[in-house]
């Protein structure tokens, strides 16, 4: 180990309240992004503004995520929600699991994923095939089911949108709406 | 919007507000709710731009404005159309952008009355049905028959549709003084619309109302430009779309539109809303604004087409547009012998938007609902209603990060809590199924500029999170193998048909979204190759496309929006940032900043210009034109289609390429902005008999009820609702983070001052707010922000409610919605949030429920009685039959 | 020995979004403050302390922003942050060395140094540095010294939307923002002026390597009129005995540093 004293004199730093007193782990301090072993481009999901985000991932894990400089939206900087979106992405109030309310049921349920798909598909046909109108009174088609409605997509992915509208009209459900109204 | 110009979309980009002179924000906070965009302004600022903020109360957007209008919420229509009397008074318009750009010139009907005529009605009021005959709005000697409802609008009400003639004016007159042309009928139209009016309407001072009106007039014409920004403060009146209209008319008046630094800018709340209108989840519209088909009219394939496809403008195109479409959707199953699959459509019969699921869940219909990413629990309007209907079905599937009020409705909704509801008793089976973010997953956003910009996933989603396009291509799959053995039902041949094969991939076997972006940009049928544009497209079955306003964003087979160059390679328009539709044009209508010979109208705001030389269009921008269409084309009188735009035509999309100043089709409630109340005022209108918009939507059931029209003496007060910048709309996005919550902790409501001493209200103490539909309490912030307004000798108060919270999340308090009714313009179909009328009192909700004083009946003095008599099943609401505990 | 960076917090461009807040907590992972409404505007922070480094503060006034100005009212914003004075009290009375001055000139707590004596918060006449709860030990503002070690600027500044929060070299940030106090003037807004920008402004902390451009007196914003370092009087206390503890001061180094060798072999 240096001398300190001497530390102290060949640094400058005479009262001995710099570089001398730095410890260890501040002498490596580095910004946890350099370590990062990859960096993803992605675009902020609250408001429309759309500015640009970076992604910093290490390990399968994301470290860091903020503004993206060469967005010409947003050069780089966040608002409050924006700055917010590690929380969003990593916080502990994401819930991972299916969870299922039966019907009077007072608790929810866990229930496997799969399983739940297919429960929901098959309410969907029993709904579609009970509740088809393929006609109405003057004899002009119809060719729907109105015992179905779906709601949102202002926060979703426009292939997302795309397959919504693609599968449900497909279905004959019309009741298709989202944020665009509220 | 799109009626004025031909395209829903905000026409600039935020970005180039910094070219702007003056910039009016109005119905928009937009510092608060749009921070990084409000960067631009603070820019124009600093290079001495006037920021003018017209808005009720005075936010952080007003803090920084060089100017804030404190009007009236509800009174935009007055302040706007006292700006363009003001203009039109001063003879400060752009005279020739006006004569060549506009329909100022063209010369209407005969038969056509205007409101000032007939008492706040325009011509062709029809009592029974409660609505317009728009027949007598027409340009003169064009077809009187009405043209269907608005192509591009949301919600297309009437389900009526006639066929559409090219919409050009026969007659105009260039001089402008042919009292029946639309510059005359303006004038008159504006003539009671003076300064004093404003004074009287809106509350604030004349002098301040002309400093506004002469700042905006100064900072137009050939070497300055202004701008508009608006956002939900003017959508969610039930005269909304008319609000908008009227600014349309301003910027079109001072010649703004198209050019750098100018245009009317729509901020959007949330990150694809634009994108979910483009390729929308509703109802009334196929992808690419094609109009759902109508069970009454668009009985077969060609009465569609015919109905559909203009003669005149772009959409003449039409029918390569659907054929495409389902070519993209049904595959080698659409051929020209079956009408392209043309019967495996859905029609509709009416409006069938999210008030009206709501109601006929209510009443029973909807057995089955899915929430994608939404929480009408507390986002949508009267939530007691909302969790009525949430009560009444058989199953719920809610898809969200975590579990929110719409998902635990049958638990903790306010009405549980209450005692009034037991979990017990509700029958509604419910899936929650956690949702993917950004983050873990591909796709694209289509942000507030129309631009298309897309996230990489960066990892792979935990648990049984999965992304929405995984969840509904599972789904999808599923159900094919449900129906697979009743393929012999006719009903059954487009799930049997529906192209639904994406390639997957990763650990999950997720389906590829650039393959559906693929899928989307259109391909050649016979060899899957990606189109160049909607130009490409073809009505032969030779081409497939998911959305053709999309077209061209995965040109090349490369990802558009996935385009990242840095703006400092680029100049400031970035075109190499994202894809924007339509064709990456960044600035609509731009063939505008050009004087009508291709020169720009100045060398300080240049943008495209038509180059001689090379004989086509150059620019910073892409033309937002037919780039090889020079200035001095005229169209033959046998033109159709795209061949009808002349070189002088900058709005592309309209029949006659002029925008609109007067509407001659397109609205369902007048070809021009008219100051109607809102549903509940604090006063009667001043200019005119009729109280309401005669064509607004409403909900008359026990469980929807409304206030007086005006002077209700048990709701004195005007309400109105908004966001603040530390949280996300209805919360789900920021309640549960504690960065965000520990900024904005609790729900409160804003008075003033004299308000707080007139109901005794103590600052950070409690209120509560009441109206017809609910009471909620509220943390009291008693401040000078909000002022009382001065009208007719009298004062008026108001109450300001943010309505971010509920009753989960790390920060709670009573949801704001839970006190606004169903009512909603008829245009869009948007409902009524910014101006309603409610009750304050101090200290906390009371546990015993306070039963109104029931009043006797002043529904008449809302409505003259034609109005009034409107039949019941207009609008698509129902008469509601009182049934044993209904209510 | 690097420049010497700091922030020119502008509170005339400030829109009070708050980005600057969460950014800092974020890149810092910093806890919450708690969740309590305030009543006070739309400062619900309240202000600087061991979990929150940036606060943004909110002030009503009952007076135009600008003389001539419609309305009697105007709207204040401002972003504080630590000073990170020229004299910072806290780093010269922390015993333990745990707070050091950086390479950029910047004042920097190490974490694993502080064992929470608390000496720092009642010698910061700002209050900003603060002990959290939970550890004991005391937190502020680091300006970001692991960013500015990857060549990146502070996270506050990088979100700013407004460049209200300017990060860059101290001198160059000083000619800046004195411009932009003249701008403001011709402007008309007469009330603009720097706070701590320089030693002759501030001679209680020889100038703030954080200063600020503010329209009202400082106790509008929160901030100290005129403050003083407690250890500069202490310091210039020591200067005229030094001669005279010279030799007693030499011993006590001597056998502190002895026991410092004796605990590292």
């Amino acid at each position: 180990m240096e001398w300190p004293v001497l530390k102290q004199l060949k640094n400058g730093d005479v009262l001995g309240l710099g570089s001398t007193a730095a410890s260890e782990r501040t002498e490596q301090l580095e910004a946890r992004t350099t370590k990062a072993d990859r960096v993803i481009a992605s675009v902020c999901p609250y408001c429309a503004v759309g500015c640009g985000q970076l992604v910093y991932l290490k390990n399968g894990k994301i470290i860091d995520l903020e503004g993206d400089p060469r967005s010409p939206i947003s050069h780089g900087c966040l608002c409050p929600k924006g700055a917010a979106t590690f929380q969003l992405v990593t916080g502990s109030h994401r819930v991972s699991d299916v969870l299922y309310r039966r019907p009077y049921g007072t608790e929810w349920e866990k229930i496997p994923l799969e399983r739940a798909m297919d429960m929901v598909a098959e309410r969907m046909k029993k709904a579609r095939d009970e509740h088809w109108e393929d006609k109405d009174e003057e004899g002009k088609p119809l060719r729907r089911t109105m015992s179905m409605a779906h709601l949102g997509g202002a926060t979703l992915d426009n292939e997302e949108n795309y397959l919504i509208k693609k599968l449900f009209t497909a279905l004959g459900i019309v009741q298709i709406e989202n944020q665009a109204r509220i | 919007m799109g009626t004025s110009f031909g395209r829903g979309g905000a026409t600039d980009f935020p970005g180039d507000l910094v070219n702007s002179d003056v910039i009016v924000i109005q119905g928009s906070n937009m510092a608060e709710c749009h921070p990084v965009a409000f960067r631009w302004v603070m820019q124009a600022r600093e290079r001495g731009a006037t920021v003018i903020h017209v808005d009720p109360r005075f936010t952080r957007t007003s803090a920084v404005a060089n100017l804030h209008v404190p009007i009236r919420a509800g009174s935009d229509i007055v302040f706007l159309g006292g700006i363009i009397r003001h203009i039109l008074e001063t003879e400060q318009y752009f005279r020739e952008y006006v004569v060549t750009y506009t329909n100022a010139a063209a010369i209407i009907t005969e038969d056509f009355r205007d409101t000032e005529e007939l008492e706040g009605f325009f011509s062709g009021w029809d009592e029974k049905k409660g609505q317009y005959n728009t027949r007598t709005w027409m340009y003169e000697g064009v077809n009187p028959e009405p043209a269907g409802g608005a192509r591009e609008s949301e919600a297309g009400k009437k389900a009526e549709s006639i066929q559409r003639q090219p919409i050009q004016a026969e007659k105009t007159d260039p001089t402008l003084q042919h009292p029946r042309c639309v510059f005359q009928i303006l004038k008159r139209h504006y003539a009671r619309y003076t300064p004093e009016m404003v004074e009287e309407a809106c509350g604030i001072s004349k002098e301040l109302f002309l400093r506004v009106a002469d700042t905006l007039c100064k900072n137009s014409g050939r070497e300055r430009t202004g701008a508009f920004v608006y956002a939900v403060g003017w959508t969610q009146h039930s005269t909304g779309v008319q609000f908008i209209r009227a600014a349309a008319i301003v910027q079109s008046l001072l010649g703004n539109m198209g050019r750098p630094g100018g245009g009317i800018l729509a901020l959007r709340g949330h990150a694809s809303i634009q994108g979910s209108t483009d390729i929308p989840t509703l109802y009334n519209i196929l992808p690419g604004y094609l109009p759902m088909p109508k069970a009454q009219h668009d009985v077969d394939l060609e009465t569609y087409l015919k109905l559909n496809e203009s003669p005149s403008g772009w959409w003449g195109e039409y029918r390569k547009y659907f054929i495409s479409l389902m070519k993209a959707w049904f595959g080698e199953a659409a051929t020209e012998e079956n009408d392209w699959c043309y019967d495996y459509l859905p029609t509709l019969t009416g409006d069938h938007s999210h008030m009206n699921t709501v109601v006929d869940m209510v009443d029973g219909s909807v057995k089955g609902y899915f929430v994608m990413g939404e929480n009408p629990s507390v986002g949508s309007m009267n939530g007691a209603l909302q969790r009525k209907g949430l009560r009444a079905l058989d199953w719920l599937v809610v898809r969200d990060f975590q579990v929110t009020e719409t998902a635990d409705f049958w638990r903790d909704a306010p009405e549980v809590v209450r005692g009034e509801v037991k979990p017990e008793e509700i029958p509604t089976e419910v899936f929650f199924f956690p949702a993917a973010a950004h983050t873990e997953k591909d796709g694209s956003f289509t942000n507030t500029q129309r631009l298309l910009q897309w996230h990489h996933k960066a990892i792979e989603p935990k648990g049984d999170t999965r992304s929405e396009l995984d969840f509904i291509f599972k789904l999808g799959q599923r159900l094919k193998n449900l129906y697979r053995n009743e393929y012999d039902q006719p009903r059954n041949w487009p799930i049997r048909d529906l192209t639904w094969d994406y390639p997957t991939e990763g650990i999950l076997n997720e389906p590829s979204a650039e393959a559906v972006l693929h899928e989307i940009n259109g391909y050649t049928v016979a060899d899957g190759k990606p189109v160049e544009g909607f130009t490409s497209l073809k009505d032969d079955g030779s081409t497939a496309c998911g959305c053709w306003i999309y077209s061209g964003a995965y040109r090349n087979g490369e990802n558009q929006a996935a385009r990242r160059k840095p703006h400092w390679e680029q100049n400031w328009v970035a075109p190499e940032w994202g894809w924007a539709w339509p064709h990456n044009r960044r600035v609509l209508y731009n063939r505008a900043s050009a004087d009508p010979d291709g020169r720009p109208w100045s060398e300080r705001k240049k943008l495209v210009w038509w180059d001689a030389q090379k004989q086509r269009w150059e620019g910073y921008d892409i033309p937002d034109f037919i780039v090889e269409r020079p200035p001095s084309y005229r169209p033959s009188r046998e033109a159709r289609g795209k061949d009808t735009i002349s070189g002088v035509d900058p709005f592309v999309m309209q029949a006659d390429g002029k925008a609109w100043i007067f509407a001659p089709t397109g609205l369902q409630d007048g070809p021009l902005p008219t100051h109607y109340e809102p549903q509940e005022s604090v006063m009667p209108n001043p200019l005119y008999p009729q109280q309401c918009n005669p064509e607004r939507m409403e909900w008359l059931r026990k469980d929807n009820p409304y206030h007086q029209p005006f002077d209700d003496p048990r709701f004195p007060y005007l309400l109105t609702t908004y966001r603040l910048t530390e949280h996300h709309t209805a919360g789900g996005m920021s309640r549960w983070l504690s960065w965000l919550s520990e900024l904005q902790p609790e729900m409160f409501c804003e008075v003033s001052p004299e308000l707080a001493m007139e109901r005794n209200l103590k600052n950070g103490g409690w209120a509560t707010i009441r109206t017809m539909r609910g009471e909620i309490e509220a943390r009291v912030l008693v401040t000078e922000r909000i002022r009382p307004l001065r009208m007719r000798g009298r004062i008026f108060h108001q109450i300001g409610l943010p309505y971010h919270w509920s009753t989960k999340g790390l920060v709670r308090g009573d949801a704001a919605n839970d006190l606004i009714g169903f009512v909603a313009d008829p245009n869009v179909a948007i409902q009524e949030s910014k101006a309603f009328t409610a009750m304050i009192e101090p200290g906390r909700l009371s546990k015993a429920h306070y039963k109104l004083k029931k009043l006797p009946s002043r529904e008449k003095d809302r409505d003259l009685p034609r109005a009034q008599n409107k039949p019941e099943t207009k609008h698509g609401y129902k008469a509601f039959e009182a049934k044993e505990g209904n209510v | 020995m690097a420049a010497q960076k700091g922030f020119f917090t502008d509170t005339t461009l400030c829109i009070g979004c708050k980005a600057c807040e969460v950014a800092c907590k974020q890149w810092n992972q910093l806890p919450d403050d708690g969740f309590l409404f305030t009543g006070m505007s739309y400062d619900n922070t309240v202000h600087l302390g061991a979990s929150t480094w940036r606060h943004v503060a909110f002030v009503e006034r009952p007076v135009p922003m600008k003389p001539g100005n419609d309305g009697a009212f105007s709207w204040l914003f401002s972003s504080d942050v630590c000073k990170h004075c020229a004299r910072a009290g806290c780093l010269e009375s922390c015993p333990t060395g745990a707070i050091i001055r950086t390479e950029y000139g910047s004042v920097y707590v190490q974490p694993d140094v502080c064992n929470g004596c608390g000496y720092c918060i009642v010698n910061c006449p700002f209050g900003v540095i603060d002990r959290r709860e939970e550890d004991g030990r005391a937190w502020k503002c680091t300006l970001c010294y692991d960013r500015l070690r990857a060549d990146m600027q502070p996270a506050c500044a990088k979100s700013c939307p407004t460049e209200s929060i300017q990060f860059g070299e101290i001198a160059e940030l000083r000619e800046r923002a004195e411009k932009r106090v003249e701008k403001l003037h011709e402007q008309g807004l007469n009330s603009a002026y720097l706070y701590g920008a320089n030693a002759a402004q501030q001679p209680g902390t020889e100038g703030l390597n954080a200063f600020f451009l503010l329209v009202d007196k400082p106790e509008m914003y929160n901030l100290p009129p005129n403050p003083t370092v407690p250890t500069k009087p202490a310091k210039a206390a020591w200067g005229s005995m030094a001669v005279g503890v010279l030799g007693l001061a030499l011993a006590a180094i001597g056998s502190a540093l002895l026991g410092g060798r004796e605990r590292a072999s």
